[in-house]
């Protein structure tokens, strides 16, 4: 049985990896009793499919993962039951059933949704003005690891909330852009923020 | 001092810019957050390395478990910062805090550190500087916390004696409660209303009851004097009630063993479950300080352990779990162990550790029950590579013995053997080192004609330390530049592909040894050094000897006179008024024997009057039966101290 879990990465689990992550989750599934489907061979690892990476310091409010479990018992694990053997920081919003054969998650992520929220009294005054100038440059070239790209088509939506930044940046493969990287074009350090991704936007499912 | 939300709101800036931040957070399961304002008594555990090497050890979880089953009391934790950390934490005036409430360090009624070895010294003063508390004892006043220290290295605390309160001497389980009744006791008759610090105690008064709990060690209220050559004259108690002997802590019958373990979210050193197959050792190795300081041998029952790791397993989900003792092989039902775990666990994706195996064939088979997939390394430690040698260390195992073992571990199919060895055994020479080298060889020679070029050696080699309270402890040890010829010797001889060869710097030995060794004297030096910038010792890169030998040369001290000299036999050591339970004289009497080569076979078979069963006759009675590895004691009371006085020195020869 395939399983799509999303959920809330927050509090103290801020400040953990992607990797760790995946431990996180194999520890909690055991946890709660169900049989993880594990790969053959010499190191066996559990099947479980993380969507995105999550930077480290980012708090996911909706993240997705995938498990495969060793039974087709229907129904479902209740949500409940994970949720009782999750870490603090881990918050359970939906277990579903998809189709053994559905296309790899990492492969179905478009977009982002991102809050910036700033920590710094008064660092919003003039930013609505700011990102509406951001969003109608027609090209923000840059740098990220010694290659030039464009990070203005990879800002899908850019706008001052009253307390916060919303942003959607596309997060495909080859097209991923971050939030640091507006961040950095809007003058505003990635120190003085505390980022949450909101939620994945995936592909529309093909029936 | 800061609020633990203003704690919290200065990590949030420094967090994202520091190397694995998941270690200063917390948030782990089954780590407990109470309501502070809801318990009388806060204590704070201080495991003096980082996270990633402190979380995982075992005492300090078995103990976190008890504070907290206390309704009354709370128990949280701390680790030290890494250098990145700690340099962040000094430039935004982060206090040393706890992990689950973000409280500093000084807001806790006590603090307790963790010293199971001794190169954690500096990291101890480190940590109090961090909390911005007096390194000295004698330095705080009624508004600091309480700071106490267990573990096997406190079994000498006199190099600590300045910094520390009171110390735990021996197990932990059940004087931990008595010291946490003194500290609510005591806080309760001084706090006055309206004081402007909650935790606030009348400190001399504390002490005082403390010095009165057996098994605790109040330095302040011991004098020590000493002769013109700078050993040990005297050390005299200066109040009434403090014993002039302290008799070790001891748990008659091990409480269950905890199952709730901290997970931890990030990757750390031992990400395992660790369950306590029993206490103790019966063996008798010359040279082994733990094996002379927990006995007497306790075993728990095969139920018992199964079911705890069913539980643990179940509230953890870790994938690792380890069975420790310090002599596997001695567990009485082992096999029945090894069996029922395999059983238990078939198919679970669990992968099951059983150090310290008797070098055997049995061994092997035990080792092949528990194999899961992944078939690592096999280790063993033979300790030494001569005869006369394996007779001076009571640790007396054949080499064919040990090719045996060789072949039939490369014959089940693992591919690297892990060889533990120890060179500056007493009265050790070059030639007991070649035998080391040759040994090794013919162990890869069984292993090439099993599996070919696939076989591979591991040979660890440590440096011999005299501990105190075992049998070599009047022995001198090897200088630098005898183990550096040892060393050199080892790495000429053992030059070959399939072979890796790990050894101890000879620096960190010797700050180990002169740790070990040392006398009150020390305190001087270790505050010296630690103002010198030495701090994490144990990490071989991060020691600086230099910030070591300069601090001894400025207090005026010779390390060499703590390491290098053979000691009379009537020398009173500096821990002579810390008992392990077992005698003195009867340690003279096995280093007696060992100069002669004589072999004493494990003392389950047949018992040597060690000292354990007089120093613990009540326990014994208590607890009669196959528990305990020791005879039955039958005979009435008798008095207490003629049996346990340990110091004094009425052996003299
Ligand atoms: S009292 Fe006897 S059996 Fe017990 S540890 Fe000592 S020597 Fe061994």
């Amino acid at each position: 049985m395939r399983l799509r879990i999303t959920f809330a990465k927050t509090g103290p689990l801020r400040y953990i990896g992607h990797l760790d992550l995946h431990k996180i989750w194999e520890r909690t599934l055991r946890r709660a009793g169900l049989p993880l489907a594990y790969s053959q061979g010499f190191h066996p690892q559990p099947k479980i499919q993380i969507a995105a990476a999550l930077p480290l310091g980012f708090v996911g409010r909706e993240e997705i993962v995938d498990v495969w479990l060793e039974t087709d018992d229907s129904p479902p694990p209740a949500l409940d039951s994970i949720q009782a053997a999750a870490p603090p920081g881990l918050t359970l919003l939906s277990v579903t059933p998809v189709a053994e054969r559905a296309p790899a998650l990492q492969t179905q992520v478009v977009a982002a949704e991102y809050r910036v929220v700033l920590l710094e009294a008064g660092a919003g005054s003039g930013l609505e003005r700011k990102a509406a100038d951001l969003l109608a440059k027609e090209s923000l070239p840059r740098q990220r690891r010694g290659k030039s790209y464009d990070l203005r088509p990879l800002i899908q939506a850019l706008e001052w909330q009253g307390d916060s930044l919303r942003m959607i940046l596309s997060a495909a493969e080859g097209a991923t852009g971050r939030p640091e990287e507006v961040l950095d074009e809007l003058g505003i350090p990635v120190e003085n923020t505390r980022i949450e991704r909101v939620r994945l936007i995936l592909k529309p499912a093909i029936e | 001092m800061l609020s633990p939300a203003e704690i919290e709101a200065r990590l949030e800036r420094v967090l994202l810019t520091v190397q694995k931040p998941g270690r200063y957070v917390g948030g782990e399961l089954h780590s407990v957050v109470k309501d502070w304002d809801s318990v009388a008594v806060r204590m704070a555990f201080v495991f003096p390395d980082i996270y990633d090497i402190g979380v995982s050890n075992l005492g300090l979880q078995i103990l976190y478990d008890l504070v907290n089953a206390r309704p009354d009391a709370l128990a949280e934790r701390a680790y030290l910062p890494w250098l990145d950390m700690e340099a962040k934490m000094r430039a935004n005036g982060i206090p040393l805090y706890s992990l689950e409430s973000k409280r500093a360090l000084a807001d806790f009624d006590l603090i307790g550190f963790s010293l199971p070895y001794e190169t954690l010294y500096t990291n101890v003063l480190n940590a109090l500087d961090l909390a911005g508390l007096p390194l000295r004892s004698a330095e705080r006043d009624d508004s600091h916390p309480l700071v106490i220290a267990g573990g096997h290295a406190c079994f000498n605390p006199e190099p600590m004696a300045d910094f520390i309160d009171a110390f735990v001497i021996g197990e932990g389980e059940e004087v931990i409660h008595e010291i946490l009744d003194a500290v609510q006791r005591v806080k309760s008759q001084s706090s006055k209303v309206g004081d402007v610090r909650p935790s606030t105690f009348n400190r001399e008064k504390l002490l005082r009851e403390l010095a009165r709990l057996p098994g605790v060690y109040v330095p302040r209220f011991y004098d020590v004097a000493y002769f013109d050559d700078g050993t040990i004259r005297a050390v005299t108690p200066t109040l009434p009630d403090a014993p002039s002997v302290i008799l070790k802590r001891m748990v008659a019958r091990l409480p269950p063993p905890p199952t709730r373990f901290l997970v931890p979210n990030i990757d750390i050193v031992h990400n395992r479950l660790a369950i306590e197959i029993m206490r103790g050792c019966t063996r008798g190795c010359r040279f082994c300080h733990a094996g002379m300081i927990t006995r007497p041998v306790r075993e728990r029952s095969v139920d018992e352990i199964v079911a705890a790791a069913e539980a643990a397993v179940r509230a953890t989900g870790l994938e690792e779990l380890a069975l420790l003792s310090l002599s596997s092989s001695d567990y009485t039902p082992i096999l029945d162990l090894v069996t029922a775990i395999g059983e238990q666990f078939a198919g679970r994706h669990l992968t099951v550790s059983l150090p310290s195996l008797r070098i055997d064939t049995v061994s092997v088979d035990l080792m092949e029950r528990l194999k899961d997939r992944r078939a690592g390394g096999f280790t063993l430690a033979p300790e030494a590579a001569s005869e006369r040698m394996r007779r001076i260390i009571n640790k007396f195992i054949p080499d064919e013995q040990i090719l045996a073992a060789a072949r039939e571990i490369f014959a089940r199919g693992w591919t690297t053997l892990k060889l533990y060895f120890m060179i500056g055994h007493p009265s050790e020479t070059l030639e007991d080192v070649q035998a080391i080298a040759d040994l090794c060889k013919r162990v890869l020679a069984e292993g090439r004609r099993a599996l070919g070029g696939r076989a591979k050696l591991h040979a660890g080699v440590s440096t011999f330390i005299p501990k105190p309270h075992t049998p070599f402890q009047w022995a001198a040890m090897d200088t630098e530049a005898q183990i550096r010829l040892k060393q050199d010797l080892l790495k000429r001889q053992l030059r070959d592909r399939s072979i890796k060869l790990s050894w101890t710097e000879p620096e960190e030995t010797l700050l180990e040894a002169w740790l070990s060794r040392g006398d009150r004297r020390l305190g001087a030096v270790i505050l010296a050094a630690w103002r010198n910038g030495a701090k994490f010792d144990a990490w071989g890169d991060q020691l600086r000897f230099d910030a070591w030998t300069s601090a001894f040369a400025a207090c005026g001290l010779d390390p060499a006179f703590y390491t290098h000299r053979p000691r009379r036999p009537d020398e009173r050591f500096p821990w002579d008024h810390i008992s392990s339970g077992v005698r003195k004289k009867y340690l003279l009497e096995d280093y007696r024997r060992s100069l002669a080569g004589e072999i004493r076979a494990d003392c389950r078979e047949n018992c040597y009057a060690c000292g354990i069963l007089p120093a613990f006759a009540d326990e014994r009675r208590a607890h009669p039966g196959l528990y305990w590895k020791c005879p039955e004691v039958k005979s009435p009371k008798k008095p207490a101290l003629s049996d346990s006085a340990v110091g004094d020195s009425s052996f003299a020869t």
